[in-house]
């Protein structure tokens, strides 16, 4: 859901700028304040797992491919806030080095893909262990459910962006955006949770860390 | 050994962007949309490229250039979240 140059206009650009630099810079705020030692390393290891998880593309329907985005398995162990962060650094090396998402549209590539998924995919997980527990089974799902949020809202944020950056109209791009992307999120979901077993059945004590 | 618990996780991570070159090369999900819907020709190509695409330059193996970009970024950003978390961390220490 990379967004390349040229598909927004400079209104959507600088606004999605500012508004993702003040939820950095908070996120830098909340991370210093609250963020623990333990969770270094956790940082590092999510950012380089999100990197190379994206690189793999899955087809869904009809010649089309997704990746994991990555934000809500990093919101479900560390917290949103530092999600964001981590989602940042993935975004930014992306752009700059790897030239996967515009420059100019890297303040929506966050928005969408950090600061809308991170959380959707955080209060999505959040919401399904209080309905059915906080134990394995509503963990799973609730990482399920999380990350399909996470690609489902992030893509209607896009698709506002670029609706608002008048490439398309959105009776048009939105539904086009959601509905391949609700297929894209039943990947991401299925990820997660695999993920998150893979973290249950090493590093369960992970899961009784703070988060940001 | 529990303490470096993260190498081995990071060994993971490698072993992942090792399966790149099997990444399904089909549009993704917005670009489906773009080719689709026509706003596809809008998009610009990057001022500069470093290791554009994911694929290392200068490898005539495409596989193998994949790999090493996966491999490169997977450092990369590991080293980058860690030293950011470690700052924010360490800097609190001090002005407590």
């Amino acid at each position: 859901m990379h967004i390349p140059d040229g598909f927004l206009n400079i209104s959507t650009v600088a606004t999605t700028y500012v508004v993702s630099a003040g939820g950095v810079g908070n996120a830098v705020r909340v991370a210093n304040k609250k963020l623990g030692e333990k969770q270094v390393p956790l940082m590092g290891v999510l950012a380089a797992f999100i990197f190379a998880a994206q690189m793999l593309n899955f087809p869904v329907a009809g010649g089309t491919s997704g990746h994991v985005i990555g934000a809500a398995l990093a919101a479900i162990l560390l917290g949103p806030w530092a999600a964001v962060l981590i989602m940042s650094c993935v975004l930014i090396a992306q752009s700059l080095i790897f030239q996967d998402g515009g420059l100019l549209a890297l303040g929506a590539n966050i928005f969408n893909m950090g600061i809308i998924a991170s959380f959707a995919g955080y209060y999505g997980y959040r919401l399904l262990t209080l309905l059915l527990g906080d134990n394995r089974r509503g963990r799973l799902v609730g990482s399920a459910f999380g990350a399909w949020s996470s690609v489902f809202l992030a893509s209607i944020a896009c698709a506002i962006e670029l609706a608002l950056s008048g490439a398309s109209p959105i009776g048009v791009v939105l539904p086009a955006m959601a509905g391949v992307h609700a297929l894209i999120g039943i990947g991401e979901g299925l990820i997660t949770a695999a993920v998150l077993s893979l973290v249950l059945a090493t590093r369960a004590d992970l899961m009784q860390l703070q988060r940001i | 050994m529990k303490s470096k618990w993260w190498l081995i996780a990071l060994v993971f991570c490698l072993v992942v962007a090792f399966f790149a070159p099997l990444a399904s090369s089909s549009p993704d999900g917005l670009e489906r949309v773009a080719e689709d819907v026509g706003f596809m020709e809008l998009a610009q190509e990057a001022p500069f490229s470093l290791i554009a695409d994911y694929v290392f330059p200068g490898l005539e193996n495409e596989a193998l250039a994949t790999i090493l970009a996966g491999i490169v970024g997977t450092l990369i950003l590991f080293g980058i979240a860690y030293a950011l978390a470690w700052l924010l961390v360490s800097r609190r220490r001090e002005t407590v």
